[in-house]
């Protein structure tokens, strides 16, 4: 087990594909953290860096306190789970979970005690003779979670390792794999797509976007305090939306005001953004990028809503549902988002190259229609909300969050 | 009732489907025979005695069976070196062909560089030469570097004419290889080398004893480069003995019927061998495993 260090680490592809740009990041030994991104955001790129399968085009990896930049994969001591399990189709399960330690040339009796334990911690003990073709999805990557675990190396590496299971055995995997560290102990880093995933097994996320590290923090933090616009935006799920506001001073507070509707801001807010190193001051008078998560958003004739303001404050907005989508145990109400207001984020939208966004770019919107069009509310499964009919949303405005509109960062 | 009424309807389908059946086998065995006729044909031969081979009217058919022809074929002492010659030859050129080929196309496979397909073309290329073209020339050299009349002077030709099929075959082999088994290998501590060899290779097999036999039957079959470079009888491969058993006055063809036998019959025990693996040998690519 060891920490890995991260120091400036780049890797361009070709002559100028940088799919890594001076990556930092200080893993502890213990910790269980996940890349996520989406696709082509560099995020895989890193990982193999660290494992040793790609080379490293700048900057440092280190393993423990060695500097592992030259060093072939076999003697970095790391152990690798693949999207696609790589289990080699001629061996049985436990030639399968042996090999490397064979390589090492490992005592017989030693190999065996080593599979039959992992065998038993991941309950794969019946199939340690079967060849993978004889086994499910799931089973594989057990053996290939084992193959890991036998190593006992200093760090395990995870390549989207639930990408190829499907749903309900994702969740179930999540779970073990998760109890598996809490075990174990070993050092994880994990390289997902899926924003659950990340939040519910990390002990840090680290977002990649376009091969740069948007934010590296705790699940909590990265859902209370994101970064920038897209760190919000890609972090929660239904995400988080996206409006353009008008700061305004009023009876020596400040508050945000949208069409009708006027959120007045904490003090812990504003606290937070001079924390940031933002004067709320500046932005007076001028537009800002409103960010509301679904689920701080209530529908008004619900009882959840009296906790945040009831029906007849000014935190109010009143809208006409296009769709409602019933969970069960809550309702998703979607509505459109007048066009003056929708506001159209590069960072958000699938465009790769949002390189310097053009001054107000962010904030003025209105040139394309592709994002920020409609806005979703989480609402309490008692709602009677009507698709089309007409309904009054309060919105808890000690939640809400705001971004400058001309760097897309979270003023707080 | 219910179960009349399935009986017959069960019946109805039998009959159908059986008289298609037996359209089926039909076919089947008029497109067995019609392949296998000439071999057959020869195998005829090789057990009719001289004499009836030349009766007019034909009367191979109807012949009394003899084993004559196998006596003198296997009573030739040059017949038996020439099989053990074929062996060898066949055998160097088959085990050269797969090492030097597998290396080459895995490194095709695998590495990226410039001009890959240019390299894949010429590759092929070489084996569109004429080979009667070459074998002036050849000669020449093989007589310059001493190896005229040597199990090389045919080792060597047949290799390079049989290696672009090796390459080309193992190539797609290997491509076919998910790349992550061999990364999964190098993380577990495997060198290259060893990830090539204890992953790689085995999982390419079907195509490496297709590439084998492939390569085996080429150079086994081989007879223009024996016929030219070879005039000492204790180097002659099976081909070039064979259409000597004549003389000059008459020609035995039921010896040289028995020979063709005997030395297709290696071959085909070889392919019924490893059947299953040639099948999947050659369908490879055509379906995701």
């Amino acid at each position: 087990m060891a920490e890995v260090t991260l120091e400036e680490v780049t890797k361009v592809f070709g002559e100028d594909v940088i799919a890594v740009d001076k990556m930092n990041l200080d893993i502890p030994d213990g910790e269980f953290v996940v890349f996520v991104g989406p696709s082509g955001c560099g995020k895989s790129t890193a990982l193999r860096m660290i494992a040793g399968l790609e080379d490293i085009s700048g900057g440092k990896v280190f393993i423990g306190d060695q500097v592992v930049n030259d060093l072939p994969p076999r003697q970095r001591d790391i152990a690798m789970v693949f999207q696609n399990y790589a289990l080699y189709p001629h061996m049985n399960v436990r030639e399968n979970m042996g090999f490397a330690l064979k390589l090492r040339k490992m005592d017989k009796s030693e190999i065996s005690r080593r599979v039959e334990e992992a065998a038993r911690i991941l309950s794969i003990e019946r199939f340690l003779d079967r060849k993978p073709k004889a086994l499910s999805g799931g089973q594989r990557q057990r053996v290939a979670l084992g193959r890991a675990i036998v190593r006992e190396p200093k760090a395990f590496l995870m390549d989207e390792p639930l990408s190829n299971l499907d749903a309900k055995l994702r969740v179930q995997m999540r779970t073990e794999i998760a109890k598996l560290h809490n075990r174990i102990g070993t050092t994880t880093i994990y390289v997902t797509h899926d924003q659950t995933e990340a939040m519910t097994m990390a002990d840090r996320i680290v977002v990649l976007k376009d091969g740069r590290v948007q934010q590296i923090a705790t699940p909590q933090i990265m859902y209370d305090q994101p970064d920038n616009v897209f760190v919000a935006g890609f972090i929660g799920s239904p995400a988080m939306n996206f409006i353009v506001a008008r700061l305004e001073r009023q009876n020596g507070g400040h508050d945000v005001v949208f069409g009708k509707t006027r959120l007045h801001l904490t003090q812990e807010e504003l606290g937070r953004a001079k924390e940031k190193g933002y004067d709320p001051e500046a932005f007076t008078g001028k537009d800002v990028i409103l960010g509301i998560r679904p689920e701080h958003i209530e529908d008004a004739g619900t009882e959840a809503a009296e906790a945040i303001g009831g029906s007849e404050g000014a935190n109010t907005m009143d809208i006409e549902p296009q769709v409602i989508e019933s969970m069960g145990s809550e309702k998703y109400v979607y509505f459109e988002v007048p066009k003056e207001q929708a506001a159209h984020l590069d960072s958000l939208s699938e465009m790769t190259d949002d390189e310097a966004p053009e001054e107000g770019d962010g904030a003025e919107g209105g040139t394309s229609d592709e994002s920020g069009d409609m806005m979703v509310a989480r609402v309490a499964a008692e709602s009677t909300a009507k698709e089309a009919d007409k309904m009054r949303l309060v919105i808890d405005s000690s939640k809400v969050h705001l971004f400058d509109p001309e760097t897309e960062k979270a003023i707080f | 009732m219910a179960s009349a009424t399935t009986t017959t309807t069960t019946k109805g389908a039998t009959g159908r489907s059986s008289r298609n059946l037996v359209l089926f086998y039909i076919f089947l065995v008029l497109f067995v025979l019609v392949s296998l006729f000439p071999l057959l044909w020869v195998f005829r031969m090789s057990i009719t005695t001289k004499s009836d081979l030349l009766a007019s009217p034909l009367v191979t058919l109807t012949a009394p069976p003899t084993s004559t022809s196998y006596n003198t074929v296997f009573g030739n002492p040059d017949f038996i070196k020439a099989l053990r010659n074929s062996v060898i030859v066949a055998g160097t050129t088959t085990v050269i062909c797969l090492f030097f080929g597998a290396i080459c196309a895995y490194a095709i496979a695998r590495l990226r560089f410039r001009f890959k397909s240019s390299i894949m073309t010429l590759i092929l290329a070489i084996s569109f030469f004429p080979a009667v073209a070459i074998i002036a020339p050849l000669f020449i050299q093989f007589t310059a570097v001493g190896i005229i009349n040597t199990y090389w002077a045919m080792i060597i030709p047949d290799t390079v004419f049989a290696l672009p099929l090796t390459i080309w075959i193992l190539v797609a082999f290997f491509k076919e290889l998910p790349r992550d088994l061999e990364e999964a290998a190098k993380v577990d501590g495997a060198t290259t080398l060893q990830a090539f060899r204890k992953v790689i290779v085995p999982l390419a097999a079907p195509g490496v004893f297709t590439t084998a036999i492939l390569t085996f039957i080429f150079a086994w079959n081989e007879f223009l480069f024996a016929n030219t470079f070879i005039f000492d009888a204790a180097h002659y491969p099976v081909t070039v003995v064979i259409p000597n058993f004549a003389t000059v006055y008459t020609i035995d063809y039921g010896s040289q019927a028995a020979g063709a036998v005997v030395v297709t019959i290696p071959l085909v025990i070889l392919v019924l061998i490893f059947q299953r693996r040639i099948v999947s040998g050659l369908t490879a690519g055509a379906v995701k495993g």
